[in-house]
C-alpha cells in the first residue's frame, strides 16, 4: 500500500524547514500544504488541536506534531536509508541533548532581535552570541555537529540560517565577525541539496518579517 | 566489566526522581548523589556544564542530562522492561505528551499555585485546559502506557504525585476526582507501583519545602481577601 505524506507548514518557518530537510534526507514523496499561520485552516486545528501550530506531518490520515519529535518519527519509520540519528545510544542521547538546547534556548534569543528594540534587543543581542559561542565550542573542529556526517543536532539548527539575514540588519548584528565558525558551518551544510532546497530564501524572509514588523509597529 | 551507573539529582525534584524511577522498573543499581542546589558540586557542573542542573546520569563515566533525554537513553541502553514502545507512532505520541508535560502544565500549574493574584483565576483555568486533555489522552487504559507504566507515566509524575503536594502546599484545588476521574484512578494506580513508591519524596517534608521555597500560595492569600 502507498503511504500518504502530508505535510502541513508555513513556508518561512524554521521548524518546518527541520520536516523537509528530514523526508529530502529520506527521498520520501509527500504533498505539502501551506498553512495560513494568521488564519488557521479546519485541517490544522483537527490535526494539532493542542497547539495549533505548524509543523504537523500527517502519515496515512494520522498527525504528528512538534518538528523533533516528527524528524525522529520519520527516522523511526523509514529506517532503511540515510539515518538522521546515531545508532549507539550515548551518541542518540548527546544529539538529543544540543538539539533540546537548540529548541530551549536558539529560538528565544534570536526571537528578541527581531522583535524587540531598545533595552530588550540589547539584552537579546547578548544572548544571541553567548548561545552561539556554547554552540561553536560544542562543534569544535569537526565538520558536522554529528561528526563527520551532517545529523540531528545540524538538522535542527540549520534551519536558522535562513533567518540570519532578519537577525544582521534587525538586530544590527554580524554573525560572522563573531561566530566565524558557525557561519562556515552553516555554508558546508548549504552544500547538500536536501538542505538548499529545504530553507527559505534569506531576502524573502527578510521582506516578510519587515512587513511583520510593521503590522506590530516597530518600524 | 562491571557497570557504574550515577544518578545526581534533588530529594524533592520530580526530574531526578524520574531517572531513579525508570532506573528501578528495570532493576538498574546505581549510585545516587545528592545535590545541594544551592550550593552546587565540581562534579555536577563537570558533567552538566552547559546547564548545571540536575539530574545527570553517568554511565561509566559518560554524562547525560536532561530527564527526558535520559530515560530515552536508559530504555535504549538496558532492554528490559521497555518503557517506550516499539511502534513509531506510538513513541512519538509518548514524546510528544512528555514535552506537553514539561512545557506546559508544569508552569501553569506553578502559576495557578504560586502565580500573581491577578491573574490567578486566568491561571486555575488554564491548568484545568491542560489537565483536560491529559485526561482525554488517558482514556481507558490503566497507564498512559498501557498496561504497564511507560515513558509516559514517568514524565507524569508530576501530575501523579507532585501535583497533588503543590496543592496541599498552596491551598489550590485543581486535580479534582469530579473533573479528571480518570487521572485521579492513573495517580492512584502509578503511586502503587513499587518501583515509583519507593522514589517518591516525603509528603510532609516536600510540603514544607515547597512553601518555604515558594512561599504559602495565591490561594491562601487570595481566599484570605474574601
Amino acid at each position: 500500500m502507498a503511504d500518504e505524506v502530508v505535510l502541513l507548514d508555513f513556508w518561512l518557518s524554521m521548524f518546518g524547514m527541520r520536516v523537509r530537510i528530514a523526508l529530502a534526507e529520506k527521498g520520501i514523496k509527500y504533498e505539502y500544504k501551506e498553512q495560513d499561520i494568521f488564519n488557521k485552516s479546519p485541517l490544522l486545528l483537527e490535526m494539532n488541536p493542542i497547539h495549533k501550530k505548524i509543523p504537523v506531518l500527517i502519515h496515512n490520515g494520522k498527525p504528528v506534531c512538534e518538528s523533533l519529535i516528527i524528524v525522529q518519527y520519520i527516522d523511526e519509520v523509514w529506517n532503511d536509508k540515510s539515518p538522521l540519528l546515531p545508532s549507539d545510544p550515548y551518541q542518540r542521547a548527546h544529539a538529543r541533548f544540543w538539539a533540546d538546547f537548540v529548541d530551549k534556548k536558539v529560538y528565544e534569543v534570536s526571537r528578541k532581535l527581531w522583535a524587540t528594540k531598545g533595552e530588550e534587543l540589547e539584552v537579546g543581542k547578548k544572548e544571541f552570541f553567548e548561545i552561539y559561542k556554547i554552540l561553536e565550542g560544542e562543534l569544535g573542529d569537526k565538520p558536522y555537529f554529528g561528526g563527520e556526517t551532517f545529523g540531528f543536532v545540524d538538522l535542527s539548527l540549520i534551519t536558522f540560517y535562513s533567518w540570519f539575514h532578519v537577525y544582521e540588519v534587525f538586530g544590527n548584528i554580524n554573525i560572522e565577525a563573531e561566530c566565524p565558525k558557525i557561519i562556515a558551518w552553516a555554508k558546508r551544510c548549504l552544500q547538500k541539496e536536501t538542505v538548499a532546497n529545504s530553507l527559505a530564501d534569506q531576502k524573502k524572509v527578510y521582506e516578510a518579517v519587515g512587513q511583520l514588523r510593521k503590522m506590530r509597529g516597530l518600524e | 566489566m562491571a557497570e557504574e551507573v550515577l544518578v545526581f539529582g534533588a530529594w524533592g525534584s520530580p526530574f531526578s526522581r524520574r531517572v531513579e524511577m525508570a532506573l528501578k522498573l528495570k532493576g538498574i543499581e546505581y549510585k545516587y548523589i545528592e545535590e545541594d542546589i544551592t550550593n552546587k558540586s565540581p562534579s555536577l557542573l563537570k558533567y552538566n556544564p552547559v546547564h548545571k542542573k540536575i539530574p545527570v546520569l553517568v554511565h561509566n563515566g559518560k554524562p547525560v542530562a536532561e530527564s527526558l533525554v535520559i530515560l530515552e537513553y536508559i530504555d535504549e541502553t538496558w532492554k528490559d522492561s521497555p518503557i517506550l514502545s516499539k511502534d513509531p507512532s506510538e513513541r512519538a505520541n509518548a514524546r510528544f505528551w512528555a514535552k506537553f508535560i514539561d512545557e506546559k502544565c508544569l508552569p501553569a500549574i506553578f502559576k495557578a499555585c504560586w502565580g500573581e493574584e491577578k491573574e490567578h483565576e486566568k491561571a486555575l483555568e488554564e491548568a484545568t485546559e491542560l489537565l483536560q486533555f491529559l485526561e482525554n489522552e488517558l482514556k481507558e487504559k490503566r497507564y498512559f502506557g498501557g498496561e504497564t507504566v511507560g515513558l509516559l507515566d514517568i514524565a507524569a509524575n508530576i501530575i501523579g504525585y507532585w501535583l497533588g503536594v503543590f496543592e496541599e502546599a498552596s491551598g489550590t484545588e485543581l486535580l479534582t476526582r469530579e473533573k479528571f476521574p480518570k487521572l485521579c484512578n492513573w495517580a492512584n494506580e502509578f503511586v502503587s507501583v513499587s518501583a515509583i513508591k519507593e522514589n517518591l519524596p516525603p509528603r510532609e517534608k516536600l510540603i514544607a519545602y515547597l512553601r518555604n521555597r515558594f512561599g504559602v500560595g495565591t490561594a491562601s492569600k487570595y481566599t484570605r481577601h474574601l
